[in-house]
């Protein structure tokens, strides 16, 4: 008994003394990296380049390779050139933060640009929004823009559900028919595009007539088809992403849905189109941020698209890659115009920042630094009338966007 | 919502056919567990390796039928070389090592997938003779998802007749309940469990293979397979080849009413099904050792 | 007999004989030669979780698909505290542990008759509906967007200020509360409450005979089994400043099981090296290429084919002989 109370002592107090001494070496031993501001501007890029959303992310880390080429081409900023710290989020809030937190105080990142998930840009932003170093989602969202979310350090390049949503409603319901059911995916995005649609096709005198909600990574729709066949609605509204939106069009297909009523998604996915063929998208329309397509209307999309071909051997840009161009473009524009790093700097030159890049004018909102720009409305193209095996989508229609058809900002918390 | 005879008899039909495919991936995980006590965590990707290897063979004959034999020869080919190999090794061993062991192999698997065909998935059409809807007297029924309600039903007669019917279906079911028997009675026991997990993984290949034209082919396609043919074979039983059938058309069943009235609870009802049978029954519902049951 | 130490190096003797006490030490030390902390702080405290899990799986043999529940109960437990109400962190800390706990009793109760591949089913089903619940309940938890303003950006202790966005100074933070866990847990294996875990483990039968609670004793590991899983997803909400429903996942539930078992089951250091060897092969092979899944999955089985009592386990094994 003696000697187990004195090896607790002795623990005790070693315990002590190596956790002490063990701080006092660390103290020592550990010296302050110096801050070398060395001359490289590091651009930070978590986005999932494993898990279902690879092939987008394979996209956007061309796009983003094409707008850092191009800066330093142009000399960078008096010299200083820019650096692309891509890493792998792997579509996990949790381990994007963990990558973020290292890029930053590791990797001295000095801006981060990415995600291509919802979720996983909300957590991002919370640790950029922390550390005061600025970030450009690239991802949709509307929680984004929304005040308890934001900060002065968050820029949203990419579209909201609001506006994609609201721009397809505006365009399909008028033609198509006023009875509408909702396939919606029941997550927050799937949410916000249903509630997008909504708020504009209530506008339009649209008659909702059922919302289905559908789990998140549902493989087997067919359970859903039956009941909407049975509501006769004009159009059936798809509301969700990725895998989910493949598998529903491919089944709805199978199903004969499109021979009884018109099929629009407020989102149209580029790498669901390329991998499942036009079969399965026919007739079905859809908003998207960009299409290639549009260069022969569109000046600077024929300048993106030729920079993109010729540094990616012949690959047309899609959604997503331009979208991966854009938000490190205006990072680097804004540090040009800046003419410095120094984030509040760029913050007020990255507000500032518009024109017409690739697709016609954005700019930023001032209240929240939502990329105004127009929807595209697309529908899928049979091979047959295709220029070539990347010419998937026509575009039937353009809607330009000011202000006023984003949500206000005294309605997503901000000040007046 | 009006609720027709119509409405109630489709999503009846939509149920046995999603059943369908939650009764394969059933049958292949109870299998391997009845006999050989392993819980394949590499389950849902030998599903997917199915689809893929479809995917090759038809690019190289243009034909589903032959896809549909040279399928689970080939998957179950892969799957005997990973018992062999990987699995052997670990028996007597305790049940958590296969268990292990088959986790991290459904990783490599579907690494190694993407590395021959990329990320983005592959497209995958059912052959033309079973495409389009027809009218099965309540509505429209997609023709293909009733040829997979007939093929699951003869996969699963043929199985029955080869655990039955046959000798060696029969040292498969004297093994179930005692492996000892079998050394007593000098079988080699490690070809009977080599052929059992090859059959095993044969027919989630299969499985693989027949979802194809219904979900696409991409390398997280397995995933939720796994989940589900859990849900599956225990609700059923392990090692129960009737608990498989009968869980699997019960949970499909339950699923597409579930997606009718609530569908966002359609996922949860699956393991809610899951907790309430194993508390009640802990077995399962028709769960003991041994395979006919 | 042990005459000769096997073991070249004081260091493993030391972590042999004293595993609580040299865990301290190594993890004190730790990020000093590890110059990735963010890495260093999700090894901390994944190895607090798999410790955590060890109890249940090493301890008392019983395999467990449900732990990411605990974690994540814990996780958002103190998390919705402190981004919803403003509740002070020493308080949304507790609740975390506390709720965690309870889930894990309720857990326990359910799964009180299912025994060995079962008892594995019922905790992944269980641990499905806690994600579901969590899932519905977005208000408050933000649902799949995840939980965001978990914002603990500096601790007062009186007069000492910690800057808790600098990496090392959380690290040490985060060090306090798993060396008291750690330091706890000791405890426990080391009373007769761990002697009467280790006699079921060896034979319930025998144990019962004994006239052992064998249910009680069960449920009352499993019980603190969750709240030091609850502690390391609390301290992780803290950590990152957000909580995914990810961490609810049975993905999440796997990844602790892998971390336990590569490290060794059963002892004291397994989990926290297992956790190292898991997070910090995939931080280097992620670096290198995309197929670190690969990569991890294969040195996993080659683990379990060759080292089948983990890295650790193997060692002392070798140490002991």
């Amino acid at each position: 008994m003696n000697s187990s109370v004195n090896n607790k002592t002795r623990r005790n107090a070693l315990k002590t003394l190596a956790g002490g001494s063990s701080l006092v070496l660390g103290a020592l031993a550990f010296p302050r990296l110096v801050q070398a501001q060395a001359e490289v501007i590091r651009i930070g890029f978590p986005v999932p380049l494993t898990g279902a959303f690879a092939a987008e992310a394979q996209a956007v880390v061309r796009g983003a390779e094409l707008a850092i080429k191009e800066f330093n081409d142009a000399g960078g900023l008096n010299g200083i050139k820019a650096e692309l710290l891509v890493r792998d989020d792997k579509l996990n809030p949790q381990e994007a933060a963990t990558r973020t937190i290292e890029l930053i105080d590791k990797d001295k990142a000095n801006f981060i640009v990415g995600s291509v998930s919802s979720a996983v840009q909300l957590s991002v932003n919370n640790v950029t929004k922390q550390r005061k170093v600025i970030y450009n989602s690239i991802s949709q969202s509307d929680t984004i823009n929304e005040a308890k979310d934001w900060s002065r350090y968050t820029f949203h390049e990419c579209l909201n559900p609001h506006m994609t949503a609201g721009a397809v409603a505006r365009y399909a319901i008028p033609k198509m028919g006023k009875k509408v059911v909702f396939l919606t995916a029941d997550y927050a995005y799937g949410h916000e595009m249903a509630r997008g649609f909504q708020t504009a096709g209530k506008a339009l005198g649209m008659e909702v007539l059922a919302d289905i909600r559908h789990p998140l990574g549902t493989t087997d729709f067919s359970s859903y088809f039956p009941r909407i066949l049975a509501l006769k609605p004009d159009v059936l509204i798809v509301c969700n992403f990725g895998r989910d939106q493949q598998i529903s069009f491919k089944q709805a297909n199978d199903f004969g849905i499109k021979k009884q009523m018109k099929i629009i998604a407020p989102l149209l996915m580029h790498n669901g189109r390329m991998v499942d063929g036009h079969k399965a998208y026919e007739g079905i329309i859809g908003g998207t941020g960009y299409y290639w397509g549009i260069e022969a209307s569109t000046p600077s999309s024929k300048r993106f698209n030729d920079s993109f071909k010729s540094l990616h051997k012949g690959l047309y840009p899609t959604d997503y890659a331009a979208l991966g161009y854009a938000g490190v473009h205006n990072v680097l524009a804004a540090v040009k115009a800046a003419g410095t790093t120094d984030t509040e700097k760029v913050v007020t030159a990255l507000s500032a920042v518009k024109g017409d890049l690739y697709k016609g004018n954005v700019y930023f909102r001032a209240c929240d630094h939502q990329a105004v720009q127009s929807v595209l409305i697309i529908e899928s193209k049979d091979r047959a009338v295709a220029a070539n095996d990347q010419d998937i989508f026509s575009v039937v229609a353009t809607e330009n966007f000011d202000d006023s058809k984003l949500r206000s900002c005294s309605e997503l918390g901000h000040p007046a | 919502m009006e609720l027709s005879f119509n409405l109630i008899a489709q999503q009846l039909v939509t149920g046995l056919a999603l059943g369908s495919i939650y009764v394969l991936v059933g049958v292949g995980l109870s299998l391997v567990f009845g006999l050989l006590t392993i819980v394949n965590f590499a389950h849902g990707a030998f599903f997917m390796v199915g689809a893929y290897v479809g995917v090759f063979v038809f690019a190289k004959t243009g034909n589903f039928w032959i896809c549909m034999v040279a399928v689970p020869l080939i998957t179950g080919a892969i799957g005997m070389l990973v018992e062999r190999f990987l699995v052997r090794p670990l028996y007597g061993r305790g049940i958590d090592y296969p268990l292990l062991l088959t986790f991290g192999l459904a990783y490599v698997m579907m690494d190694l997938t993407r590395m021959a065909f990329g990320v983005q998935g592959e497209p995958f059409e059912a052959p033309e003779a079973l495409q389009g809807a027809v009218d099965i007297g309540i509505g429209m029924f997609p023709l293909y998802r009733l040829f997979l309600i007939a093929v699951t039903s003869v996969i699963l007669f043929a199985l029955w007749l080869f655990l039955e019917k046959t000798r060696f279906g029969l040292i498969v079911r004297a093994g179930a309940r005692d492996p000892l028997v079998l050394r007593v009675l000098g079988i080699n026991v490690s070809t009977v469990w080599l052929t059992i997990f090859g059959v095993g993984t044969g027919i989630a290949g299969l499985a693989g293979l027949l979802a194809a034209p219904m979900r696409g082919v991409s390398p997280e396609m397995g995933v939720p397979i796994l989940i589900e043919a859990f849900v599956i074979t225990v609700v059923g039983g392990m090692g129960s080849l009737g608990g498989a059938i009968a869980a699997g058309l019960l949970v499909g069943v339950v699923v597409s009413f579930t997606t009718l009235f609530r569908p966002e609870l359609a996922e949860f009802s699956m393991f809610a099904l899951m907790a309430i049978a194993l508390i009640f029954k802990p077995n399962g519902l028709f769960g003991r050792k041994g395979l006919m049951g | 007999m042990k005459t000769k130490n096997t073991f070249q190096s004081p260091v493993l003797a030391l972590l042999a004989k004293q595993p609580a006490l040299a865990v301290m030490a190594l993890l004190a030390v730790f990020p000093l030669i590890f110059p990735f902390h963010s890495l260093a702080i999700n090894i901390l405290l994944f190895g607090l979780f798999a410790a955590g899990y060890n109890l249940t799986f090493g301890y008392t043999g019983k395999l467990s698909f449900g732990h990411a529940a605990f974690f994540g109960g814990g996780a958002y437990g103190c998390g919705i505290l402190i981004s919803q109400y403003a509740i002070a962190w020493p308080l949304a800390l507790c609740f975390g542990v506390v709720l965690a706990g309870l889930l894990a009793l309720l857990m326990g109760l359910l799964a009180m008759r299912t025994r060995g591949i079962y008892f594995a089913m019922v905790t992944l089903a269980l641990a499905q509906c806690v994600y579901f619940l969590f899932f519905q309940v977005n208000s408050l938890t933000g649902g799949d967007n995840g939980l965001r303003g978990v914002n603990v950006n500096t601790v007062n202790f009186g007069s000492l200020k910690l800057d808790l966005l600098n990496p090392l100074v959380k690290y040490y933070f985060m060090l306090a509360f798993v060396a008291i866990a750690i330091w706890l847990i000791n405890r426990i294996l080391n009373s007769a409450f761990g002697s009467i875990l280790e006699a079921l483990r060896e034979n319930e039968h025998r144990a019962r005979a004994c006239g052992i609670n064998v249910e009680g004793t069960r449920l009352l590991s499993l019980v603190i089994s969750g709240m030091v899983c609850g502690l390391a997803g609390a301290l992780n909400a803290i950590n990152l400043s957000t909580v995914s429903i990810d961490s609810l996942s049975y993905q999440t539930s796997g990844q602790v099981m892998m971390m336990t078992l590569l490290g060794g089951m059963g002892t004291f250091f397994g989990p926290f090296l297992g956790a190292g060897i898991f997070l910090g092969i995939e931080h280097v092979v992620t670096g290198i290429t995309e197929r670190w899944q690969l990569i991890v999955g294969v040195i996993f089985i080659i683990l379990v084919l060759f080292f089948p009592k983990g890295i650790w386990g193997t060692a002392l094994a070798r140490y002991k002989k």
